[in-house]
């Protein structure tokens, strides 16, 4: 195929096609340009590496897909009729090798007959080595382009918008729906893909003058109205809210500074629906050949592009519009040698083609890539044509996705365009023009030789892979895209559904809207990951709480750690530490003399009133109301299934005042919990319940020290142990908490979060006097395990009982609270259920993470939660969950961990490791 | 992406909002154990309005109680819940 422009001028606007640099003009598409340049082969198909050309002129392009760009930037599958050429330019073709002329995998092609329909789930029955190879196989053999491994250097950004009337479409049928819309009144937006305002006038300049476009569009700004282009509405859903893609520069495209893409929310009271119609190809052998194309794509090439892409051509057809496009080739030079219409005479009979009514397109044939011969038969008789390009019009299909993405929308079919028109809708939503009607058509004869009479040109499904998968017994439409993979990959089936629909009806022997149709499912187009993305990318896409103390923390350069939304000390190594060694000689310390850490992230609510006592009592599974003032407890909390979900302390600040702490990774579920009881359980309680998360920074002082230091700082006795008390520490008013998360004696110092500075200074002063030190979350972790105290996320997973976890001496006898009537299930109460065990190697270093297995058997019955060390005497210990496992004390089993690549041989203990009594705590 | 019309703050996108459970499946406290039980995991999921239980989370908070179709997604009816909500 050769394809000059028709006034001999090549542009000026450098590109490259799979290495070799050409010329395009301003306007271009990359499928124009490469038309103009005589490249028609541009892709191989993805199953059988077939030779593809440029089919279409729009978005539902089948076969000419790219890779542009390059680096991060490069954007794979994109299709070259939808891709504005600009300078620099870099372009390459996919799914070949060695090169695209000659690959190698073509050979494939001659083997069809071994990838038929249906083969990729063939390969998943029998063995599985069986599958492993073939995987092997098809992964190489079929494919699209490659994913970018570096990262996007694009920004993607997002926007919302409201209106009265979205219109989508910007053909004439939409631009005078925003006309009149505007001029009665109503906000209106106007979104048009295309690069250019009613494209389809510069192809059909008869219909209107393109100068009617430009008018319109002025006028409508005048008024109010906004249009943007390059802008595809993608995604149509509840209550109008239509999301759509704004290219601000084309794929592979440097930004001149701004985002790259914007993807809009536009909430519309109305939306007016002008999408326009695709073309449908037509089902012969060898129909995929690059030369053979789309009759309206033709005409665009020829009158838009100014690009002609073959000069002896034939034209099949079953309807008028292909007329057009004979004769706008006949007006740019090209010789219409023949004129293919499946109708009976005498249509077409005063255009002043030779036409043959009643043909039946059989075949073509080419060399070199090239279309050389298109054959039909007529009358019983198989005729012949030399060509370079064969334009086929199959009728036209109105683009109905979005109004059926709308929910709630109804298809009607239309018996004499043999197409689905958009019906009655939930939404307020109307379809206009192209979108809404479409010209009758005639007869679509059956093929010859159906397995080589493509339908889905980018799956390389023929029509007669439809009958293998019908043969084989797939009867439902949704079946037959599964099995054939027919309608799926980057262009969703938008020229192959409705010869699919055609065939399987026909085989059903039922009219084809009986024969059901698939979900129109968003994206209408592809979108690149990063337009939903935006700006939610990397670190952005959860915000960063930070500690009022981070500054202070800093000055020490530790080892930070996520947990939640915070990031919290993790050690303070020193000169050459590792993390290991810096939270041993950390947890030593504080076990030996005394430490300091920041506890600040810890969840925090003050309930205070009347019914104060009442609310913490749904919410904790523990008795609260017999706590005296000045007292605290340890408590947990229930989900109504009775499994334990949460932990934490329960203060009693004063005869209606309480403060509760828990975990800080499930801070905003207990907030939420808390809420729910408040405001929808029992909203006849007269309780306030205010989250102070972040109102109190907390310091934690721990250590056989940790009570002189706190006498030193606040001049008075230190409170008991779980009592609470109110002091001054450098002039700051403060809360001391006597609990011990350690197993040494400690203290909790609360003090408002813009306060919390000069109180830090103080205790570390005192700290550092006794040769304490700072001490991080790893040490804090090494700590409470050897003291077997839970963590939540850990041991408390939201899977276990209270009985499960041992802490069902401390359930409120009395009941009441939220869980109790799920803790009566009898399942729950099976002792082969999960129970906490405390683990011991007997050799080595026990794996984070690792399961727990039998010496006998290999079926997991348990998994370790958190791995630890005998912080002064050394050796592996860790706590776990096991089946029945609080009957297993003593029994051997091992702690493996594939992943890791280690395993221990461990024995079953009691959860306490460490002042089994509590005496170190207590006064 | 529903329309909600939260009663104090007017209408707003979902995203606002967090779906918590359906009115039918609330336990009550006190409830007879297995009833309790019965409406935790024993759910309906009618073709037709249903009571869910929503929050106006990334607003004002409240806790809604909302008619929704489950299958046109129709919203029939919306009330806020808590204790100034009380007679």
């Amino acid at each position: 195929m050769s394809g000059p422009r028709r006034d001999g001028d090549p542009g000026s606007v450098r590109f490259t096609f799979d290495g070799k640099p050409l010329l395009a003009r301003h306007g271009d598409t990359l499928a124009a340009a490469l038309l103009a340049n005589g490249i028609g082969l541009v892709a191989r198909s993805f199953k059988y590496h077939r030779p593809r050309g440029i089919m279409a002129a729009g978005v539902e392009e089948p076969n000419a897909l790219v890779t542009v760009g390059a680096g991060g930037r490069s954007e794979p599958n994109t299709r070259a009729t939808d891709l504005y050429i600009y300078d620099g330019m870099v372009a390459r073709s996919q799914n070949r090798w060695p090169n695209l002329s000659f690959d190698v995998g073509s050979i494939l092609g001659l083997a069809a007959k071994a990838l038929p329909a249906g083969f990729y789930y063939k390969t998943f029955f029998g063995s599985a080595k069986r599958w492993m190879f073939y995987e092997w196989f098809i992964r190489r053999a079929a494919g699209l382009g490659d994913a970018p491994t570096e990262a996007d250097p694009d920004r993607f950004a997002q926007r919302a918008a409201f209106c009265d009337v979205l219109v989508v479409g910007a053909g004439p049928a939409g631009l005078a729906a925003a006309l009149a819309a505007v001029e009665a009144g109503d906000r209106v937006l106007l979104v048009e893909q295309d690069s250019l305002l009613a494209p389809s006038l510069i192809r059909d300049p008869q219909d209107l003058d393109p100068a009617w476009a430009q008018a319109t569009a002025a006028r409508i700004g005048a008024l109010g109205g906004r249009i943007l282009l390059r802008t595809t509405a993608i995604g149509y859903w509840d209550d109008n809210l239509v999301t759509l893609s704004q290219r601000l520069v084309e794929p592979g495209e440097q930004p001149p500074g701004g985002p790259a893409q914007r993807l809009w929310h536009v909430r519309a009271k109305r939306v007016v629906l002008a999408t326009g119609a695709l073309e449908r190809p037509l089902a012969f052998a060898h129909n995929d050949r690059p030369g053979v194309m789309l009759s309206q794509a033709v005409r665009t090439y020829v009158r838009r592009f100014g690009v002609v892409p073959g000069q002896r051509v034939v034209i099949a057809t079953n309807n008028d519009d292909a007329y057009l496009t004979a004769a706008a080739l006949r007006d740019a030079g090209a010789h219409i040698v023949a004129v293919l219409d499946t109708r009976s005479a005498p249509t077409g009979a005063t255009s002043g083609f030779t036409v043959h009514n009643g043909a039946i397109p059989l075949a073509t044939k080419g060399a070199r890539h090239h279309l050389r011969e298109v054959s039909a038969r007529i009358d019983g008789k198989v005729l012949r044509w030399q060509a370079d390009l064969l334009a086929m019009s199959g009728g036209f299909t109105p683009v109905v996705h979005l109004h059926m993405q709308a929910g709630g929308a109804k298809l009607d079919w239309d018996e004499a365009s043999q197409s689905f028109l958009p019906g009655a809708a939930q939404q307020n939503v109307t379809s206009v023009g192209a979108a809404a009607s479409a010209d009758p058509v005639g007869p679509t004869p059956a093929p010859e030789n159906p397995a080589k009479s493509f339908i889905d040109f980018q799956n390389d499904v023929s029509l007669g892979d439809v009958d293998i998968a019908w043969a084989e017994g797939y009867r439902s439409v949704e079946h037959l895209k599964r099995y054939t993979t027919l309608g799926m990959a980057t262009d969703q089936g938008k020229t192959s559904n409705m010869a699919a629909l055609g065939r399987l009806a026909e085989k059903q022997g039922v009219a084809i809207p009986e024969a059901g149709l698939t979900t129109f499912r968003p994206p209408y187009t592809p979108v690149t990951m990063g337009l939903l993305a935006g700006r939610t990318e990397r670190d952005a896409g959860a915000h960063l709480r930070r500690l009022a103390l981070y500054d202070v923390h800093q000055e020490k350069t530790p080892i930070w750690q996520p947990l939640g939304y915070w990031k919290r000390p993790r050690a303070y190594p020193q000169s050459t530490e590792t993390l290991a060694e810096a939270a041993l000689r950390e947890a030593r310390t504080v076990r030996t003399v005394v430490g300091m850490t920041d506890v600040s992230t810890l969840a925090k609510f003050e309930v205070s009133g009347p019914d104060a006592a009442a609310l913490l009592e749904l919410i904790c599974a523990t008795t609260v109301g017999k706590l005296a003032v000045g007292r605290g407890r340890y408590t947990f909390m229930l989900r109504e299934d009775g499994l334990v979900f949460d932990d934490g302390t329960v203060w009693r600040l004063g005869e209606d005042r309480y403060l509760l702490t828990s975990s800080t990774g499930g801070a905003d579920r207990m907030a939420t919990h808390i809420s729910y009881v408040r405001q929808f359980l029992c909203p006849q309680f007269k309780v306030s319940a205010v989250n102070v998360q972040e109102h109190y920074a907390g310091i934690a002082v721990a250590g056989p020290q940790a009570k002189a230091v706190l006498s030193a700082l606040i001049g008075d006795d230190a409170p008991r142990h779980m009592s609470i008390m109110k002091a001054m520490i450098a002039g700051v008013p403060v809360q001391v908490l006597a609990a011990s998360y350690s197993g040494e004696r400690a203290f909790e110092i609360y003090v408002e979060a813009s306060k919390a500075e000069p109180v830090w200074s103080a205790c570390e002063a005192a700290v550092s006097a006794r040769d304490g030190c700072r001490y991080g979350m790893e040490a804090m972790e090494f700590l409470r395990i050897e003291k077997g105290h839970l963590v939540v996320g850990g041991e408390i997973d939201g899977r276990l009982t209270p009985h499960e976890l041992a802490l069902d001496k401390m359930l409120n006898k009395a009941g009441g609270y939220i869980g109790a009537a799920g803790l009566t299930r009898p399942a729950l109460n099976s002792p082969r259920r999960k129970q906490l065990v405390g683990l011991e190697a007997l050799a080595g270093t026990i794996p984070e993470g690792a399961m727990l297995v039998s010496l006998q058997g290999q079926s997991a019955e348990g998994h370790v939660t958190a791995s630890g060390l005998r912080v002064l005497d050394g050796g592996s210990i860790a706590l776990g969950q096991l089946n029945g496992g609080f009957a297993r004390h003593g029994e051997e089993v091992l702690a493996t961990s594939p992943t890791r690549g280690q395993s221990a041989r461990v024995r079953v203990v009691a959860p306490h490791f460490y002042d089994t009594a509590g005496e170190r705590y207590r006064d | 992406m529903l329309l909600i019309t939260c009663p104090h703050c007017g209408a707003r996108a979902q995203a606002e909002f967090t779906y918590e459970r359906t009115v039918d499946s609330i336990v009550q406290p006190g409830a007879d154990p297995a009833q309790a039980m019965e409406q935790l995991f024993a759910r309906t999921n009618p073709r037709g309005p249903d009571e869910e239980v929503w929050r106006h989370t990334f607003g004002c908070r409240a806790w809604l109680v909302m008619t929704r179709h489950r299958v046109t997604h129709a919203i029939e009816a919306i009330r806020a819940v808590g204790p100034e909500t009380l007679p």
